[in-house]
C-alpha cells in the first residue's frame, strides 16, 4: 500500500522507509520558527533548561510581526528579549523592522522554507508552507523550545483527507473563497488531527497566492496539515529563491485516505464567512445589506502582491465609501515595495485608503486598525471569533481581497460582480 | 506513583471555545501566568475568573482550544487556579500544549454530556476516572498513549527532555 506525500515528507525526516497514519515519530526540523508573541515563552523555557547553544543557529527563525512596529511597552521590551537572544546565539534569520514582513509571507518569499521541509512554527498558521509541498505545521511555545534544543519534535502521524477541486473557477473566485468554501463544507474541526490535501485540476492551475492562502487555514478545520504536492509552478517559484537544496514528493496512486472529497468550483461563488466561526460560510452576494465601517486587506493569508492588485483592479478610479477605513497592509517589505513600484498604491490613496507597513496588527486585535463595540470589518485574514479584531461586540467577516475592495466601494458586503 | 486527585467545581461551557475566548490576543504583549490569569475567558464569561475557586474544572463540548498556539492560553487557565479540563474532544495545538506545560487535560463524552455546571467533581489522573460527586455517576476518560502521560508524570515536556 502506498503513501501520502505528508507520509513520506515524515518518513524521510525520522530516517524511515515509511510511516503510517497513528505512528507516533520523532522527526527533525528543517524550519523552527517563532514571532514576537510567542518566541519570548520559548526562550525562557529555553534558558531554564540550562541549554547555552540551539541547536542549529540557521534553522531556528525569528519574525517579529504580531505587535510590531513596537505598539506599546510590553511589547517592545518582548521584541527586545528576543533581539538579544538573537544576537548572543548569532540567528540567521532575525527579522525586525525594515527587512521584517509577515512571517508566513515572508518565509516563502526569501527561499527560507523550501519544498520537501518539514517546518514546525509557534504560530498556528505555519500550516501555510504546506502550500509548497512541505510538511509543516503549528505548535506552542514549549514545542518550539524543545525543538530548539533538539533541533526535533515529537508528532503523530496524521490520516490524509484528499480534497479534490474540478470544474472552472468562476470570476473574481480565489484561493481564498475555495477554503471558505471547503471550511463551510466540513465545520471547524472538520479536519481535525488530519491532513489536508489539495488536488485536482483546479489545484494544478492555481497559482501560488491562491496555493498559500488555502493551505494557510487548513488550521481553520483543525488540520494538522494542509499540502499541495509540488509542481512546475511550485518550481517556476522557488527555483530562483530557495536558500537551500529542495525535493518535490507526491502521493502514490496507492495512498490510503480516510476520506475523499470531491469539490466543483463550478457552484462556487465569492465567499465571506460570517461571524463567528471561520466555517460560517455563505456567498458574498446573500450578506449584501451588511453594512460595515472597516476593510482589512492584507495578513499571511491574503497580503501579497497578487492580493493587492486584485484589489487595485476593484478600486482603481473609485472612491471607499466615506463611513468605511479601508486599511492596506502588504505583507512583506518586498510586496511593500513592489506594489508601489506597480503603481498600486497610487490607486489606494486616490481610492481614499490607508497603507500600513507590513504588520500582522489588525488580523489578531494587535494595533493598525482596532475595532469598538458593534463595528464591523471585511478582511483578508483568517479567523473571526469573538473579539478577534477588537472589542467582543464588534464583527469580523472574512473575505478574499475582491470581495473585501467590492465591499470597500459599497459601504456593505458585495459581490464584486454586483459592483 | 501516587494517586493524585484533583477536586473542583465545574464550569460548563459549549462548543468551540476559541484561543481568542481563552486569552484574548491584546493580552498578549506579556507572558506573565499571573497577568493572564486574569483575564482568562474574559470575553466568553466576563465574571469568569471571579467565580473559580482552586481546583475547579472547565468542562467542554467539542473542540476545545480551537484557533491559535498561543501557550497563554492554557497557561491562563493553569494559573487561574484551575485543576485542568474535561472536554469531548480537543484542538490539536491546545491538547499538546496543555500536555506540554503540565495542564491536566481528560477526553470523555460521557462525562461532558453528564456533568452540569456547579457539579462537584474528583478526578482520578492516574486512572482516568472522574466521579461526579454532586449525581454519584463515575465516567472513564480516554486513555493517553504512554510517553503522553509520561511527559505528564514529569511535569512537562522539557523535564522530560531533561530526564532522557
Amino acid at each position: 500500500m502506498g503513501n501520502t506525500i505528508t507520509e513520506k515528507i515524515l518518513a524521510a525526516h525520522c530516517g524511515k522507509k515509511s510511516v503510517k497514519a497513528g505512528e507516533f515519530i520523532e522527526p527533525k526540523v528543517d524550519i523552527a520558527l517563532g514571532n514576537d508573541v510567542t518566541a519570548p515563552i520559548a526562550i525562557k523555557e529555553f534558558t531554564k533548561t540550562g541549554e547555552k547553544k540551539v541547536f542549529d543557529k540557521n534553522k531556528v527563525v525569528l519574525v517579529m510581526d504580531h505587535f510590531t512596529p513596537n505598539k506599546d511597552i510590553n511589547s517592545a521590551e518582548q521584541v527586545k528579549f528576543v533581539r538579544e537572544f538573537a544576537r548572543e546565539q548569532r540567528i540567521v534569520n532575525y527579522f525586525e523592522g525594515g527587512n521584517c514582513g509577515v512571517e508566513h509571507a515572508l518565509l516563502p518569499e526569501q527561499g527560507i522554507v523550501v519544498p520537501g521541509d518539514l517546518v514546525i512554527g509557534a504560530d498556528s498558521h505555519t500550516c501555510t508552507y504546506g502550500a509548497m509541498g512541505a510538511f509543516s505545521t503549528g505548535v506552542g511555545s514549549t514545542d518550539l523550545a524543545a525543538a530548539m534544543i533538539t533541533g526535533k519534535v515529537w508528532l503523530k502521524v496524521p490520516a490524509s483527507i484528499k480534497f479534490v477541486y474540478k470544474g472552472k473557477l468562476r470570476k473574481w473566485v480565489g484561493g481564498k473563497d475555495l477554503i471558505l468554501y471547503t471550511i463551510g463544507k466540513i465545520g471547524v474541526d472538520g479536519a481535525l488531527y488530519k491532513a489536508m490535501e489539495f488536488t485536482g485540476p483546479v489545484i494544478e492551475s492555481l497559482p501560488m497566492s491562491d496555493r498559500f492562502a488555502m493551505a494557510n487555514m487548513a488550521i481553520e478545520a483543525g488540520g494538522k496539515n494542509g499540502i499541495i504536492a509540488a509542481d512546475r509552478i511550485t518550481l517556476a517559484y522557488v527555483e530562483n529563491r530557495a536558500q537551500r537544496k529542495f525535493k518535490f514528493y507526491a502521493s502514490d496512486p496507492d495512498a490510503e485516505y480516510s476520506d475523499v472529497i470531491e469539490i466543483d468550483c463550478s457552484k462556487i461563488a465569492p465567499q465571506v464567512a460570517a461571524p463567528f466561526l471561520p466555517s460560517n460560510a455563505k456567498p458574498a452576494a446573500e450578506l449584501c445589506k451588511i453594512a460595515i465601517d472597516q476593510v482589512v486587506i492584507g495578513s499571511c493569508t491574503n497580503g501579497r502582491i497578487e492580493d493587492l492588485r486584485i484589489a487595485a483592479k476593484i478600486l482603481k478610479g473609485q472612491r471607499v465609501n466615506p463611513n468605511v477605513r479601508t486599511l492596506i497592509i502588504p505583507a512583506t517589505p518586498k510586496i511593500y515595495a513592489d506594489a508601489l513600484k506597480e503603481g498600486l498604491f497610487e490607486v489606494f490613496l486616490k481610492a481614499g485608503a490607508l497603507i500600513s507597513a507590513p504588520t500582522c496588527g489588525p488580523c489578531l486585535g494587535g494595533h493598525m486598525g482596532i475595532l469598538a463595540s458593534g463595528e464591523r470589518c471585511v478582511a483578508t485574514t483568517n479567523r473571526n471569533f469573538v473579539g478577534r479584531m477588537g472589542h467582543p461586540k464588534s464583527e469580523v467577516y472574512l473575505a478574499g481581497p475582491a470581495v473585501a475592495a467590492a465591499s470597500a466601494i459599497k459601504g456593505k458586503i458585495t459581490d464584486p460582480d454586483q459592483l | 506513583m501516587s494517586e493524585i486527585i484533583l477536586k473542583g467545581k465545574a464550569h460548563k461551557y459549549g462548543s468551540n471555545v476559541n484561543t481568542d475566548e481563552i486569552i484574548p490576543a491584546r493580552y498578549l504583549n506579556t507572558s506573565d501566568s499571573d497577568e493572564l490569569a486574569g483575564h482568562c475567558m474574559e470575553d466568553i464569561d466576563e465574571g469568569f475568573v471571579k467565580k473559580v475557586s482552586p481546583g475547579d474544572f472547565i468542562v467542554a463540548e467539542n473542540n476545545f482550544g480551537c484557533g491559535s498556539s498561543r501557550e497563554h492560553a492554557p497557561i491562563a487557565i493553569k494559573a487561574a487556579g484551575l485543576s485542568g479540563v474535561i472536554a469531548k474532544s480537543y484542538a490539536r495545538i491546545f491538547f499538546r500544549n496543555a500536555i506540554n506545560i503540565g495542564l491536566p487535560i481528560l477526553e470523555s463524552e460521557e462525562a461532558v454530556d453528564k456533568i452540569r455546571s456547579g457539579d462537584v467533581l474528583e478526578v482520578n489522573l492516574a486512572r482516568g476516572e472522574i466521579k461526579n460527586v454532586t449525581r454519584s455517576e463515575v465516567y472513564k476518560a480516554q486513555a493517553f498513549p504512554e510517553f503522553m502521560q509520561d511527559i505528564i508524570r514529569k511535569g512537562g515536556l522539557l523535564e522530560y527532555i531533561k530526564s532522557k
